[in-house]
C-alpha cells in the first residue's frame, strides 16, 4: 500500500512540474521579447547608440550585420533567439568581448552574496519569529517585530550606509566596501544588508504561522503529554509552521534581485548588478541587456525551484496544480 | 470610507500623523527652509559643517544648508511617489477594469502582460529601460515607473469586478441597456474603490523608495534638482568625512515610507472586509 502511494506521489509531482515548465513558455517568450524590443528600440538608430559619433563605420556596419538591423523585426527577433540559446548575448560596447564572458565574471560574487544574503534571513529570520511568538504581546515580541518592520521599511541602500557608518567607520570592526579577494570579514556587512528585508518578512511570516499551527490540535495534545513548551514549540510546531516560510523565500528571491544593484554598489561589490549600473552610465546596451536578462532568468528559475521545494514538503500543491 | 475604527487603530493614527508631518513640511519647505538650498554661500564658505543652531542638519561639500535640502528633496520624492501612483492607477484601473469586465480572450491576453512585466525584478527592470534614453533624469524615472507600476492595481480591480459583475445591480444595468462604460466607471469602479486605495497607498512608498534607488545610483534626478535619493548618493561620498549627509535624507526618507507602509496597513485593516475581523 505504502508503496504504490509513494509512486503515486511521484507521478503527481511530475505531472505538476511539467504544469509549471509550460506555463513558464509564455513568461519567458515574454521576458526575451521585452529585453529584445528595449534593444531594438535603443539600436533603432545605430547611431543613437553608445557608439555615437566616434564609431567607425566598421563597427556600425558589423552592429547592423549582428543584429540583422537592415531585416523586419521578426527576422531579428529570431535571430537574436538563436543567438541567445547558443549563450551568445553580444558584445560589449565598451571591452569589446563577449557579453556572456564579462557577465560569467561577475557572477560567482553576486551568487555569494545572495547565498550569504538567504542565510542570513534564514537563520536570524526564524530565530526572531520563533522566539516572538513564545509570549505574543510580551516586551521582546514587539522589539522583534518592531525591528522587523524596520528592516521592511529601510531602503537597503540607505541601511548599507548605515551599517558600513557604525561597524566599518566608527567601531572599525569590518571592512568599508570591496570584495577583499573573497574574505568572509567583506562579506559580512553586505549580505546583512541586502538580507534585511528579507529577515524582516521571513520573521513575519514565522511568528504568524507559528502562532497559527500552535493552535492545532496535535500541539495541544503535545502539551496534554505534558512536554515542555521548548519540545512543544521547537519540534512540534516550529516544523509545520515552515511550511508557509518556504514560500515567502521564494517571494523573497526578487528582493535579493532588486536589492543587488544598490548593495553591490554601495559596498563595491564587484557583481552583475553593479556591472548593470556601470553599463547604464556609460550607455553600453549589450551588456545592459544582458545583465537585465540574466537576472529575469535567475528570477524565473529561482521561483520554479521553490515550486519544486514546494511540491516535495507539502503534497497538499501536488493535487491543486493539476 | 474611515469608520470611527479609525481613531482607535494605532497603526493607522501613526502612520497618518507621519505622512501629515511630511505632507506639511513638504508643502511648506519655501517658507520652512531658512536658506536656499542651493546657495553655496549660505554656510558662508563653511563646507561639511557639522550639525549646529544655525544649520540644524549641518552643511553639505559645497556649504549648502542640508535642512533646506531635505526639506525641497522631500517635495520632490512626495510629489514623484504620489505622482507615479496616481498615472500608474489610471492605467492599472483601465486594464483591470476592460480585463474583469470583457473576460475571455481580452482577459488572458492582458493578465498575460501583467505577468510578464510582474515576473521581472521591478527595479532591475526599470534600470534596463532607463537606459534606453540618451540621458538619466527624474522624467525618466517617472515614465519608467509608471510603465512598470500599474500591474498591482490592475490585478486588484480585476479581482474586484470578475466578483461584482454577476451581482444583481450590474445585470439589471446590463438588462437595462446602460452603455459598457457606464457600467464600469458607475458600478463597478466605485466598489472597488477601497481595495485600490489600500494597494495605491503601499504603492506610493514603492515608488518613493525605487525614485531614490535610482537616484541614488546616478539614474534619476540629476543636479540641481534634489530628492532624497540624490542626496543620498552625496552622502555616500563623505560618509567618513561628514556621515549627517547621508544620515538626515536617509531617516527622512525612512520615516516618510514607514509613515505610509503603516498608513496602508492600517487602510486595509479598515475598508478591505476580507481582513476585518
Amino acid at each position: 500500500m505504502r508503496r504504490s502511494e509513494g509512486s503515486g506521489s511521484i507521478a503527481d509531482i511530475g505531472r505538476a512540474l511539467l504544469g509549471r515548465l509550460l506555463a513558464l513558455g509564455p513568461v519567458l517568450f515574454g521576458i526575451t521579447l521585452l529585453v529584445f524590443l528595449l534593444n531594438a528600440i535603443a539600436l533603432g538608430d545605430p547611431a543613437r547608440a553608445a557608439m555615437g559619433q566616434r564609431a567607425d563605420p566598421e563597427a556600425l556596419e558589423r552592429l547592423r550585420r549582428d543584429y540583422a538591423l537592415d531585416r523586419p523585426l521578426a527576422v531579428q527577433y529570431v535571430t537574436w533567439i538563436g543567438r541567445l540559446a547558443r549563450g551568445d548575448l553580444g558584445t560589449s560596447f565598451r571591452e569589446q568581448r563577449a557579453v556572456a564572458e564579462v557577465i560569467a565574471e561577475r557572477l560567482p560574487a553576486t551568487v555569494r552574496l545572495a547565498f550569504a544574503a538567504t542565510l542570513v534571513a534564514v537563520v536570524l529570520g526564524v530565530a526572531a519569529g520563533a522566539l516572538a511568538a513564545v509570549r505574543p504581546g510580551s516586551a521582546l515580541d514587539h522589539a522583534l517585530m518592531g525591528a522587523a518592520v524596520l528592516g521592511i521599511s529601510t531602503p537597503v541602500f540607505w541601511l548599507g550606509m548605515m551599517l558600513a557608518l557604525v561597524f566599518a567607520v566608527t567601531l572599525g570592526w569590518l571592512p568599508v566596501s570591496g570584495y577583499g579577494g573573497g574574505s568572509l570579514r567583506h562579506l559580512v556587512l553586505p549580505a546583512l544588508t541586502l538580507g534585511a528585508l528579507h529577515t524582516g518578512t521571513v520573521a513575519r511570516m514565522t511568528r504568524s504561522s507559528l502562532l497559527e499551527v500552535v493552535r492545532q490540535d496535535y500541539v495541544q495534545t503535545a502539551r496534554g503529554k505534558g512536554l515542555p513548551e521548548r519540545i512543544v514549540l521547537g519540534k512540534h510546531a516550529l516544523r509545520n509552521a515552515l511550511i508557509p516560510v518556504v514560500t515567502v523565500i521564494g517571494i523573497g528571491l526578487a528582493d535579493l534581485l532588486v536589492g543587488a544593484p544598490l548593495t553591490e554598489t554601495v559596498f563595491a561589490w564587484p557583481g552583475v548588478g553593479r556591472l548593470l549600473v556601470a553599463a547604464v552610465g556609460q550607455r553600453d546596451l549589450p551588456v545592459v541587456m544582458g545583465a537585465v536578462l540574466v537576472f529575469a532568468l535567475v528570477y524565473v528559475l529561482g521561483n520554479l525551484l521553490v515550486d519544486l521545494a514546494y511540491l516535495v514538503i507539502d503534497p497538499r500543491t501536488r493535487r491543486a496544480a493539476t | 470610507m474611515p469608520r470611527p475604527d479609525a481613531l482607535r487603530h494605532r497603526g493607522f493614527l501613526a502612520g497618518a500623523a507621519l505622512f501629515a508631518v511630511f505632507a506639511a513640511a513638504s508643502l511648506g519647505a519655501p517658507w520652512l527652509a531658512a536658506h536656499d538650498p542651493l546657495d553655496v554661500a549660505a554656510g558662508a564658505g563653511a563646507t561639511l559643517e557639522r550639525p549646529s543652531a544655525a544649520h540644524p542638519f549641518g552643511t553639505d561639500v559645497l556649504g549648502r544648508d542640508l535642512f533646506s535640502r531635505v526639506l525641497w528633496g522631500g517635495r520632490v520624492s512626495l510629489a514623484v511617489g504620489i505622482g507615479v501612483e496616481a498615472l500608474a492607477a489610471l492605467l492599472g484601473c483601465a486594464v483591470g477594469l476592460v480585463a474583469g469586465y470583457y473576460g475571455g480572450i481580452v482577459d488572458a491576453a492582458l493578465m498575460r502582460i501583467t505577468d510578464v512585466v510582474m515576473a521581472f525584478p521591478s527595479l532591475v527592470l526599470a534600470i534596463g529601460l532607463i537606459a534606453v534614453f540618451e540621458r538619466p533624469g527624474l522624467d525618466k524615472v517617472i515614465f519608467v515607473l509608471v510603465a512598470l507600476g500599474w500591474t498591482t492595481i490592475a490585478r486588484v480591480v480585476r479581482g474586484a469586478v470578475l466578483a461584482l459583475k454577476t451581482r444583481e445591480h450590474v445585470l439589471a444595468a446590463r438588462a437595462l441597456g446602460v452603455s459598457n462604460l457606464a457600467i464600469m466607471t458607475r458600478h463597478l469602479l466605485p466598489n472597488a474603490l477601497g481595495s485600490l486605495l489600500v494597494a495605491a497607498t503601499i504603492g506610493v512608498g514603492g515608488n518613493m523608495v525605487a525614485e531614490a534607488g535610482l537616484s541614488f545610483l546616478g539614474l534619476g534626478a540629476q543636479s540641481p534638482t534634489i530628492s532624497w535619493g540624490a542626496l543620498l548618493a552625496d552622502g555616500q561620498s563623505f560618509l567618513a568625512s561628514a556621515p549627517w549627509v547621508a544620515v538626515f535624507p536617509g531617516v527622512a526618507l525612512l520615516l516618510a515610507v514607514l509613515g505610509i507602509n503603516l498608513l496602508g496597513d492600517g487602510l486595509r485593516d479598515l475598508l478591505d472586509p476580507r481582513f476585518r475581523e
